[in-house]
This record gives structure tokens, C-alpha cells and sequence, in this order.
């Protein structure tokens, strides 16, 4: 049988994570510069930028990232492949501090941030921008509610106050059982909806630019973007989720679970070969390999991006010898998340040339902070969260260890 | 009948009241005015009738509350040195290309937004807070703005500009056609100022027939072509020039409506839900069947045992 998931003891503060501390508080301390003294001061963006680092990585790139929740609750869930199981509490857990720091860097984004909830009311259909915003509104409550049973796991018949506030315990507990009960009848339906709006705002991410036109690059530009998005965003959730069990693994000291990476690994090669497919099929019918033969940025970038973000990979996933090994494994998954990331720092950033412009965006010192912060915090989180809460499943059970060698 | 006339009076007052409120609530809910009126309002644009003098820039900032200082500053001509754009405190510029075939007559070129037909700045902006009005006017609304800067990323003319350095109600900013002047039955502030026939406003309909005309009359002075005909689907705005647009600093553009790819496949995605409901129930027979299977063969193993 398998094991429960349950909190994990270690060590939270090691050098690395004070080092990640220092981090964060600098990312946060040009939020709180962007606060006071708005987007100008802080960040190169102008007229003819109107959008950079922000939307592209933490925005664009985070949300195409956090797809391993959505990829590995439609795995473990709706197919009900029960050996991934172990898979989905972690990855559920990226996928929720993930979305919830692409909402806190929309709020840095937008020049007025306390007019954040106006989608909810103020509705424009035609917008892709609009139904990007309310799908990853309505995708972050699903995912808070199907953290929950974590929590309720947790905390049920467990909440103990003392003093003046023990009168709570008794109701707060029924509630806990309550929700506890409730939320487990009804979690599929919030399932479910959390992988359909997954692929509604992951495709709609690529709509984005679409009405950019002309001052996107063709190379990028097309109609199928949309799809393009979707397919990345569902090949890359794999590889995160090897890509985070491995790392946790490693920090927490316990053993990689390859039984399971390496399985699904398997899925990778397959939806690569799609996406490649895809890549090729749209450049072929738009002629747009024409651009290839320029030696520019452009170019080389969409070079960059195709061979060590798509090709290599996906020879290195179709490999048993790389399934089987940890480090090839690990490497082939940070080649496909390296793609993905350049992609979309390619179709918002290195693809889109306004009119009028004479020198192209580099991000500011501060950007970078605000990006890099965002990650040191999300990891943070991460660890306190496996400290505390029943995330991870300790497959050495001692016995187990004892038979298995 | 007494009776009868006041209960039915009653009701229909009950239903315009809900009427009015169903309607007050479709319009927070639902999209942004975009008319595209059949006598729209435009503005012919003929750049070979302008000097260069800038009281259209001067005569627009007085109309929107921007500091405008004094006329006089207008006549100097360095500023045409640099190329510009329209910024936070400027919604037109305009700018001088210098004239192979009569260097004593340079091309000036006044730049503002086109207020497109079909605008890109309307379809995109998150929350409608871009209108189009039945004047052919395209206009922000403070009210609504997040800030987002998605209408500067759709516009293909590069006209929406941000107020980057401000931290509290940052504004988009752009021309808005003088549409508070245009409610009152004014002139836009820069056709009336302007002493010579560069700027000639009226139905955008009589507009191209009186290009039409005056590329006719002077095919000599005119490339036969009218920017902002079919660009992008249209503009309000129109110019006439001696020589191609593209080196007067107007954009190449298609002729294709900038939102139209990106509103079909939005509505394709989501044509009625149909799309995300039918993924949905698919997804949730998924999960039935595969259960099942799990189940019956979680069963035969006991039975197995
Ligand atoms: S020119 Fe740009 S800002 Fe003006 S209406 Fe067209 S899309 Fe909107
Ligand atoms: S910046 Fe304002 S006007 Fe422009 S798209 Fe965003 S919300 Fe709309
Ligand atoms: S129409 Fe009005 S807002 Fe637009 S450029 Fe002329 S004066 Fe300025």
C-alpha cells in the first residue's frame, strides 16, 4: 500500500535559505519602491514597452509553469492512475503558491493595483486579457479550495486553545470535520473545473499578443498561438513536477521517488513530439523559416529555444537510459522547462517590436529583483508548507528501505 | 376600470423599474460602447497644406487642461531636429520629413490617434474602459482603467501613452477627438485653430469623396492613396500626401481589423461555453469510467485472494 502523505521534520534554516531570505527581501523592498514611487522609477518600461520582464516571466512564463498542477491532478485524478498519486499534493502545492504569486505580480504590474477586482465587474468578452484575468481569479479559488483538505487533515479534532478562546474549540473543530467531510464528496467537481480552466487560460495566454499584429515578430506570430500555449503549457507540467520532487528530495535528504518520475517521464516525449509537430507544421504553412536564414536575435533565439528547449529533450524523454537515470532525467527536465521559459520570454519580450522604437527593452536591476524575489519567497513557502502540512510522501518507510536493499 | 388601469399601471412601472435595472446591471456587465455610427465624424488630414505652425498642439492642450505656454514658444522649429510622439502631456505632435524635390517645402505631419473603425484599444482593454461613440470618437474612462497597458500593447499606430512616473491614478492618455467639444457642437480644438485647409473635419463618408476629388483635381501634388481608408479596417482619420506614407513615419499596416483574428478565436473558445462544458463532462466521464475500472478491479483482486 501506499503511504499517507505526512509533514516532514528538518532543518528550515541552512545557508542556502538565508541566502534565498536576502533575496526575496530585496525583491520586496522594490515592491515596495514600485508602491511608492510607481512603475517609472523602478522598471525600463515606456510607451513603446508598455509591458517587460513582469508580465513575461512572472506573469506568462509562471502561469505556463505551474501547469504540473492541472497536468498531474488530470494524471492522478480524472484517469485515476493511483501509482501518481503520490504527485499530486506537491504539485498542487507549487500550483497554488505559483498562481498565487502571478496574482500578487499582476497586482505589481498594473499601474493601479487597488482597482485589481474591476474584471469581476467589469466585463469586456472580447478581451483575451479578460478572460486570462478571470480564469486564473476563478482557477486560484479552486485551487485554495482543493488545498484545503491539507489543511483540514491537518488541523481536524486537532485545534486546542487555551484561555478565554477555548470556547472555540468545539465549534471550530465541528466545522473542520464539516468542511472536512463535504470537501472530499465534493472534490471532484472542483477537479475537474480547476484542468478546464487550466486549458482556458493557458491557451488564452497565447491569444494575448495575437492582436498585437505586425509588431510581433512572424517567427512567433500566428493564429495558432493559443494552441501553441496550451501544448507548451501541458509539456512542461511534467518536467516540473520531476523537476521539484528531485530538488525537495535533495534538500529535505530523502530519496527520489524514480519508480514514479520515470514513469512520468514517459508522458513527456509524446506531447513534445506534438508540440514540435505543431512548431514545425505552423512554420512550414506561414513560410516563415525564411526569417531563419537572417542572422539576428531573433533567429538565434528561435533556434535557442527550438533545439535545447524542444529537440534535445525530447531525443533525451523518448531515452530508457535517461527515464532510468536521476541526474539525465533531471537534466532533461530542466532543458524542456529552459524552453518553455524562453518561449515566453520570446513571444512577450524578444518578438515584439512597436513602431517608432530606437533602442530595445532591457529590463532594470529592480525588475530582475521583483522576478528573482518572487521565486526565493515561493520556495520559502514551499518548505514551510512540506514542514507543517501532509504534502509529501515518505515512500523510505524504514521497513521498506530494509526489503528493497 | 378604475382599479384595473391603476393595477396595470403599477405593473408597467414595475417593469420599466425592473427594466431599468436589468439594464443598469448589462451595462456594468457587459461590453463597451463600440458604435460604429454611419455618419461618423473624421478629419482629412492633408499634409501638403501644412506649414508646420503647431497651433494645433498648443490649441489642444489648452482644451484638455495641459499647460500649454505661450504661442509664441510654437514657432520655434528645432524641435522638428527629433522625431516625436504623442506623450502624457502632448495628444498630437507634428512632425517635419525633409523634401527631395522642394527642400524649401517640407512635409509636415500631424500625428494623433486614428480612431480606428474597428479599434484594437476597445476589443483588448480588460475592463471596456476604451468607448467608441457615435461621433467615431475613441475615448478613456478613468473610472474603469486597471492600469494594464494592454490597449498600448494592441494599438498598431503606437498611440496610447502611460503615466509611468505616477504612482497613484496613473492615466492612459490620448487625443479622445474633443469629445466633451464635439457634445456641445464645437470643432475639435486643433481642426478649428488651424489658419490653413490642413485639417478639414466632417462625415467620414464626404471626407473620402472630397480626397477623392482633390487627388483628382491635383494628381500631380498626390500619391493616389488615402491612409486610413482601409487600414486596419479604417480610420477616422484620413491623410493625403505627396509621396508614401511609409517615409512620412505612418506605419504599413494591412488592411485586416486588428481585433478580428484574436475576438474569433476568443469566441470560437468559448462560443455559448460550449467548448468548456463539453470539456468539462468529457473530463467527468473520464474520471466515472476509469473509477469503475479501478473499482472492478479492485474487486476481482479480492476475489482473486
Ligand atoms: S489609433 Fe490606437 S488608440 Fe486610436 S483608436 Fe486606433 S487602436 Fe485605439
Ligand atoms: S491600461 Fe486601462 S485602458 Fe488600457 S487596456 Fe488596461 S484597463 Fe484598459
Ligand atoms: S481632436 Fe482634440 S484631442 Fe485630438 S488632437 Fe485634435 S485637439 Fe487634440
Amino acid at each position: 500500500m501506499f503511504e499517507e502523505p505526512q509533514p516532514i521534520k528538518f532543518k528550515y534554516f541552512t545557508p542556502g535559505v538565508i541566502i534565498l531570505c536576502l533575496i526575496a527581501i530585496n525583491g520586496l523592498a522594490f515592491i515596495a519602491a514600485r508602491i511608492i514611487f510607481g512603475i517609472g522609477s523602478v522598471t525600463n518600461l515606456n510607451n513603446l514597452y508598455p509591458w517587460g520582464l513582469w508580465i513575461g516571466v512572472d506573469v506568462a512564463a509562471g502561469v505556463a509553469l505551474a501547469a504540473g498542477g492541472f497536468t498531474s491532478a488530470a494524471l492522478g485524478h480524472v484517469m485515476h492512475k493511483e501509482q501518481f498519486h503520490a504527485i499530486v499534493r506537491p504539485a498542487l502545492l507549487t500550483a497554488m503558491l505559483g498562481y498565487t504569486f502571478v496574482a500578487m505580480a499582476v497586482a505589481v504590474d498594473i499601474g493601479r493595483y487597488y482597482y485589481i477586482w474591476h474584471p469581476l465587474v467589469m466585463w469586456n468578452p472580447n478581451s483575451a486579457l479578460f478572460e486570462v484575468g478571470i480564469c486564473v481569479m476563478i482557477y486560484l479559488t479552486v485551487l485554495y479550495i482543493e488545498f484545503m483538505p491539507i489543511l483540514t487533515e491537518k488541523l481536524n479534532g486537532k485545534i486546542k486553545f487555551n484561555g478565554l478562546l477555548h470556547y472555540l474549540n468545539e465549534p471550530l473543530n465541528k466545522l473542520v470535520n464539516f468542511l472536512d467531510k463535504i470537501l472530499s464528496k465534493a472534490m471532484f467537481v472542483f477537479i475537474i473545473a480547476g484542468v478546464v480552466l487550466s486549458t482556458l487560460h493557458q491557451s488564452s495566454l497565447g491569444t494575448l499578443m495575437v492582436i498585437a499584429g505586425n509588431k510581433m515578430h512572424p517567427l512567433w506570430q500566428t493564429p495558432v498561438l493559443p494552441l501553441m500555449f496550451l501544448i507548451s503549457a501541458i509539456s512542461v507540467g511534467f518536467p516540473m513536477v520531476i523537476f521539484e520532487s528531485m530538488l525537495a528530495s535533495r534538500s529535505l535528504g530523502i530519496k527520489p521517488e524514480m519508480e514514479v518520475l520515470s514513469k512520468l517521464g514517459r508522458f513527456v516525449g509524446p506531447i513534445l513530439g506534438i508540440y514540435l509537430a505543431f512548431k514545425l507544421g505552423d512554420m512550414f504553412i506561414r513560410e516563415t523559416f525564411r526569417y531563419l536564414a537572417h542572422f539576428n536575435i531573433e533567429s538565434v533565439m528561435f533556434i535557442f529555444e527550438m533545439v535545447f528547449g524542444v529537440i534535445v529533450p525530447l531525443i533525451m524523454f523518448l531515452m530508457d537510459r535517461v527515464l532510468k537515470s536521476p541526474l539525465k532525467l533531471f537534466i532533461g527536465s530542466c532543458l524542456v522547462i529552459f524552453g518553455v521559459l524562453l518561449n515566453r520570454i520570446n513571444n512577450f519580450i524578444i518578438a515584439y517590436h512597436p513602431p517608432y522604437s530606437k533602442e530595445a527593452y532591457i529590463p532594470s536591476f529592480g525588475e530582475f529583483s521583483v522576478t528573482i524575489g518572487c521565486i526565493a519567497m515561493l520556495v520559502l513557502l514551499y518548505r514551510l508548507a512540506v514542514r507543517y502540512l501532509p504534502v509529501i510522501n515518505l515512500h523510505q518507510h524504514p521497513m521498506k528501505v530494509v526489503i528493497d536493499e | 376600470m378604475k382599479e384595473i388601469s391603476r393595477r396595470s399601471f403599477l405593473t408597467s412601472i414595475g417593469a420599466a423599474a425592473t427594466g431599468s435595472l436589468a439594464i443598469s446591471a448589462n451595462q456594468a456587465l457587459s461590453q463597451p460602447t463600440n458604435i460604429l455610427s454611419e455618419d461618423r465624424r473624421g478629419v482629412l488630414v492633408d499634409t501638403s497644406n501644412c506649414v508646420g505652425c503647431r497651433s494645433c498642439e498648443w490649441a489642444c492642450k489648452n482644451a484638455h487642461g495641459i499647460d500649454a505656454g505661450d504661442i509664441e514658444s510654437y514657432k520655434d522649429r528645432s524641435v522638428f531636429n527629433n522625431m516625436r510622439r504623442p506623450g502624457i502631456d502632448s495628444y498630437t505632435v507634428v512632425n517635419e520629413f525633409s523634401n527631395e524635390k522642394n527642400p524649401l517645402l517640407p512635409i509636415d505631419v500631424k500625428v494623433q490617434c486614428m480612431h480606428c473603425d474597428k479599434p484594437a484599444c476597445v476589443s483588448a482593454c480588460i475592463v471596456g474602459a476604451i468607448n467608441k461613440h457615435e461621433d467615431g470618437s475613441v475615448v478613456w474612462d478613468t473610472d474603469k482603467c486597471i492600469g494594464c497597458r494592454y490597449c498600448m500593447v494592441a494599438c498598431q499606430f503606437q498611440i496610447p501613452v502611460f503615466e509611468f512616473e505616477k504612482a497613484i491614478q496613473p492615466e492612459i492618455r490620448k487625443c479622445d477627438f474633443c469629445y466633451e467639444r464635439f457634445k456641445k457642437g464645437k470643432l475639435p480644438a486643433c481642426v478649428e485653430i488651424c489658419p490653413l485647409e490642413a485639417l478639414t473635419y466632417g462625415p467620414r463618408n464626404e471626407l473620402i469623396k472630397l480626397a477623392r476629388q482633390k487627388i483628382k483635381r491635383n494628381p500631380e501634388k498626390y500619391i493616389n492613396y488615402i491612409y486610413g481608408e482601409k487600414e486596419v479596417g479604417g480610420t477616422s482619420w484620413l491623410y493625403l500626401a505627396s509621396r508614401d506614407f511609409q517615409s512620412i513615419g505612418l506605419p504599413k499596416l494591412n488592411n485586416k481589423p486588428a481585433p478580428g483574428v484574436s475576438e474569433s478565436i476568443q469566441h470560437g473558445i468559448f462560443a455559448y461555453f460550449v467548448p468548456p462544458v463539453a470539456l468539462y463532462s468529457w473530463l467527468g466521464a473520464m474520471m466515472w469510467i476509469t473509477k469503475r475500472k479501478e473499482e472492478v478491479k479492485q474487486e476481482k483482486e479480492i476475489d482473486y485472494v
